[in-house]
């Protein structure tokens, strides 16, 4: 595997390819960007074309170009019929793209743009949230998602290239969007909608399981799991204000201004798809992400000793 | 005294890894340019600039110290003579080479840690 495709395996397919569509969703999106470069194209070709015998060609040709007939073909003709059909083509195309309502029996998530993260929140089939994540999406391949897209405060942009287009993230609006992957693999995503401070480091992974493999996260991810049992790092991250902001079931962290770090440890990705998740990378975000991710919601940690620090790292990364 | 006891405990554990660590294979370093960019791509999979800065490496964490020019440095965190064995035996276990070196033991494997060494030594990386 060559170095850059192994980076790019460990932060969830980020950054992600723009026109390597992997399901029905960005099929389109990807086959009408490229009839409008090669479209576009070929029409400048034309134009250059007539330019040039404008400029240069025989005293003949260029007449024929000023005449009538050329200027109601090449002038109007052309482009009504060509935009037209563009339009009508397009529009069929991308109609069905953004979705209107959930299909019965559709598997459902709210995600929720944050700055400068992700807010993940499963549905069940009436609507109700069942389970909590942050920054990375599990689905089932060959079926499809119903993304349930809004904000918390600024206008974002959900966009996983290579499974559907961008849908915008609106405060006060649900957008739907339907996605679906066809092969089981890590798709990343990225914020598509300047947000402020970090928004290039606003990152996301689609991870697509085969229909086995989702069913067992899935009922690994509902069942009810012991208390973690109590550790240094968990007394640390109990007392050090970490609470107020982070949820971890089955602890009293119940805080909710930052992602839910209940699973944290099982993430591709570290601070919204910029880092590889392990207890170093933990480590050093924990003390210093407001270097790694500059101006980031949450603060610097540099009270800890490095004991300290790797106790926390080791909690958090055990989260599975 | 019981500090002390584990204190030369630690060093002589130290000592039996690092007799042991002799045999990872580091060829000479400007020799091996495979592995140097092996090494690289390791550095950034590994994420170690959550901590350090390293040139052509993001992000560039203030957490450890940085590392530019590593192929000057004398002491390892402070304590081993800067060789590659001793470089490749100190990231692939931070604590049990150094006994309470603040750098954390990281998951890779002892081919990461001699191709890291081999990176961090290469004259490019400063
Ligand atoms: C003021 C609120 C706040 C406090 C206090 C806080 N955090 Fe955070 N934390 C956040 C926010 C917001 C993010 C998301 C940052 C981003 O990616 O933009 C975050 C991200 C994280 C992440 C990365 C999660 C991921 O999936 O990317 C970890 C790990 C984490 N915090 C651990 C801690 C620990 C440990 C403490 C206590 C020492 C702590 N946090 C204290 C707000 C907070
Ligand atoms: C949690 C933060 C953290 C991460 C992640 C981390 N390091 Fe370190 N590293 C440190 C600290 C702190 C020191 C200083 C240790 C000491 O002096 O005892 C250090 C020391 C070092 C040293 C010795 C530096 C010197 O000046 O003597 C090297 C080499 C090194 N780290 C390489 C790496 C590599 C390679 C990685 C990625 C695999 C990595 N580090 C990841 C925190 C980190
Ligand atoms: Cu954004």
């Amino acid at each position: 595997m060559p170095a850059e495709t192994d980076l790019k395996a460990v932060l969830g397919g980020w950054p992600p390819a723009v026109l390597d569509p992997a399901g029905p969703y960005s099929e389109p999106v990807t086959l009408l960007s490229w009839a409008l470069l090669i479209g576009g194209a070929v029409v400048l070709a034309i134009v250059l074309a007539a330019l040039g015998v404008a400029l240069w060609g025989a005293p003949s040709l260029r007449k024929r170009l000023g005449g009538d007939k050329a200027i109601w073909i090449g002038g109007v003709a052309f482009p009504v019929v060509v935009l037209t059909v563009l339009l009508v083509w397009g529009l069929w195309l991308t109609g069905d793209l953004a979705a209107k309502a959930p299909r019965p029996g559709e598997m459902r998530v709210r995600v929720t743009g944050e700055m400068w993260w992700w807010r993940v929140s499963y549905l069940d089939k009436a609507g109700r949230p069942v389970m909590q994540d942050a920054n990375e999406l599990h689905v089932p391949i060959g079926e499809t998602v119903l993304l349930e897209l809004d904000s918390a405060d600024v206008i974002h942009s959900f966009w996983v290239p290579r499974l559907a287009g961008k849908m915008d993230m609106i405060p006060g609006r649900r957008n739907l969007l339907r996605i679906q992957a066809d092969q089981p693999g890590t798709y990343g995503g990225q914020c598509a909608e300047y947000c402020g401070g970090p928004h290039a480091l606003m990152g996301f992974a689609v991870v697509a399981h085969t229909p086995e493999s989702f069913k067992r996260w899935r009922a690994g991810r509902l069942a009810p799991r012991p208390a973690p049992p109590p550790s240094r790092g968990q007394e640390l991250f109990l007392t050090s204000g970490c609470a107020a902001c982070h949820t971890i079931a089955g602890t009293e962290a119940r805080g909710l201004a930052g992602p839910d770090l209940t699973h944290v440890g099982s993430r591709r990705t570290l601070g919204a798809g910029i880092l590889p998740n392990n207890r170093g990378t933990l480590a050093g975000w924990i003390a210093d992400s407001q270097t790694l991710k500059p101006g980031n919601r949450m603060p610097n940690y540099k009270q800890f000793t490095a004991e300290e620090l790797n106790a926390l790292a080791d909690y958090l990364a055990g989260l599975k | 005294m019981d500090d002390r006891r584990t204190g030369v405990l630690f060093a002589l554990m130290a000592t039996l890894l690092l007799a042991a660590c002799e045999d990872i294979a580091v060829a000479p370093h400007e020799a091996n340019e495979a592995s140097i960019t092996r090494g690289k791509a390791a550095t950034q999979r590994l994420g170690c600039g959550a901590c350090h800065a390293i040139p052509d490496i993001w992000p560039q964490g203030t957490t450890g110290p940085a590392l530019t020019n590593f192929a000057d440095r004398g002491l390892i965190a402070g304590k081993l003579p800067n060789r590659p064995g001793e470089l490749a035996a100190y990231l692939l276990d931070p604590p049990a080479t150094v006994p309470g070196t603040a750098m954390p033991k990281i998951p890779m494997t002892q081919q990461d840690a001699a191709d890291i060494a081999a990176f961090l030594h290469h004259s490019d990386a400063r």
